[in-house]
């Protein structure tokens, strides 16, 4: 099963990735403008690219447990799945800022009152340097230091939950999912972590 | 008198005030017994039977016990109210809705000397509400006023918008409109309504007292813990829409101001 997924996913180019995962953008403002998101499309296509980024966030962490645990490797498409998470993530900001709160003051007020955004902007910019170091150059110059600037994407991951979590009203399951899958995709990793320095 | 002050600015605000349109008012919901989601009201709403649907009044009453719809319906007098309504997530809209003052309700149950609160409560149907089966809040939702507040001609019960009889996601058979105040104080589909000596517990208090008082008045210079109150997103203006300032009492302070002077509405949010 691993090695059909595994010659499968040799076939696939990466460009295919980005393409088939930014699909949801020109469909949610689409559906934004007709209709298709209920009847107040900003706070709904805001929620929809943070939900999507997300997730993205998760499908990157899922990547390497599947190649230890599954034999699955997709470790090409781990670049692809990050920048595509960052541009969600930008996205989501440019919808909250620009259409939602629509005034520069506001937004920053809102950075520094509010403290489920400082969260999810904090998480934003941790992002920063992984965006601008997923090219081959800055893995090439970066050597080791790039694998560990990498470890931000845990940081990040719980940050973006937390966020999700502390923005929602009442006591709701969804957010709560995903924080529980981030932190056991995270649980998953501590093995081979606690032998890295014991070694 | 008083009634007939409120009566001038409503007629003078009726012509300011566009209504939202009915599909904003009816597919645009917060009523977490149906789902989380806005648009889950709307979907999941049709299960609740509404007829035939009781109301008990009881506590501090000259008459209480069961009140059927039929008997609640012909003994008020029924106008249409064209109120701004503020959620307390700061978005909005306006509603036309039919209903009655709440005043001649309880008038029709006789208030005691010593009833100085209203209690509500939400009917709490596991059968027919999916959203209960989780527990997002302590079910079943209540919600009270004080006795100045649900006595107040603003304040009304509602049991059509649009000349029409109230859709379920909008709380169906009856429920409670105060304008002035965040649109979760304005409990649905009223199954107790129950006069108090002391002040009654309300849901989102007990969720979240932190961020939810008993009072909740709009106020655009008291912010929300977690959100500004200070302008809000008037649903149905699309993906481009121009927030509008909030304004005191969701414009209704010439009416309402009163009730709390002296007040801190800071402390009483």
């Amino acid at each position: 099963m691993a090695d059909r997924i595994n010659q499968v996913a040799r076939k696939v180019p990466t460009w295919a990735v980005y393409i088939v995962s930014l699909i949801p953008v020109p469909v949610l403002l689409y559906m934004a403008q007709t209709g298709g998101l209920g009847r107040e499309p900003i706070g709904a296509l805001e929620h929809k690219l943070g939900e999507i980024a997300l997730q993205l966030v998760i499908v990157g962490l899922c990547i390497s447990p599947l190649r230890r645990f599954a034999g699955v490797n997709l470790i090409r498409f781990r670049r692809a799945v990050g920048v595509l998470a960052f541009i969600y993530v930008l996205l989501h900001l440019l919808v909250w800022a620009v259409l939602d709160v629509q005034t520069l003051d506001r937004v920053i007020a809102d950075v520094i009152k509010r403290p489920y955004i400082t969260i999810g902007m904090a998480a934003f910019v941790l992002m920063v340097p992984l965006a601008l170091t997923s090219n081959n150059m800055s893995v090439r110059w970066l050597g080791p230091v790039w694998r560990r600037l990498h470890l931000l994407t845990y940081p990040i991951a719980i940050l973006a939950s937390v966020h999700f979590i502390w923005l929602s009203k009442g006591f709701q399951l969804e957010p709560l999912v995903y924080l529980s899958v981030i932190l056991g995709l995270l649980a998953l990793r501590v093995p081979a972590l606690v032998k890295k320095v014991a070694a | 008198g008083l009634m007939g002050a409120a009566g001038m600015a409503r007629a003078q605000e009726a012509e300011e005030l566009v209504p939202s349109a009915w599909e904003d008012i009816t597919q645009y919901n917060n009523f977490y017994e149906f789902g989380t989601g806005k648009g889950d009201p709307a979907r999941n709403a049709h299960t609740l039977t509404t007829e035939p649907w009781t109301v008990v009044i009881d506590g501090l009453v000259d008459n209480p016990g069961d009140y059927s719809m039929e008997q609640i319906m012909d003994a008020m007098t029924f106008e249409e109210r064209i109120y701004r309504f503020r959620c307390v997530e700061a978005w909005s809209m306006v509603i036309p809705w039919n209903g009655f003052e709440l005043a001649d309700l309880l008038t029709l149950a006789g208030v005691q000397e010593g009833g100085k609160y209203v209690a509500f409560e939400t009917a709490l149907r596991p059968d027919e509400m999916p959203g209960v089966r989780f527990p997002t809040l302590d079910w079943p939702y209540v919600e009270g006023l004080r006795m100045d507040e649900a006595m107040h001609p603003l304040t009304i019960m509602a049991t059509g918008i649009y000349d029409k009889t109230i859709p379920n996601q909008n709380g169906a058979p009856m429920r409670l409109v105060v304008p002035w105040k965040y649109g979760f104080k304005s409990i649905k589909s009223i199954v107790r309504i129950t006069v108090t000596e002391d002040e009654p517990p309300t849901s989102w208090n007990k969720a979240n007292g932190r961020e939810y008082g008993f009072y909740s008045n709009v106020n655009p210079e008291v912010d929300h813990p977690r959100w500004s109150q200070a302008s809000e997103r008037v649903v149905g203006g699309g993906l481009f829409s121009k927030r509008q300032p909030t304004l005191m009492f969701n414009g209704y302070e010439d009416e309402v101001a009163s009730l709390y002077a002296g007040m801190d509405l800071r402390a009483n949010y």
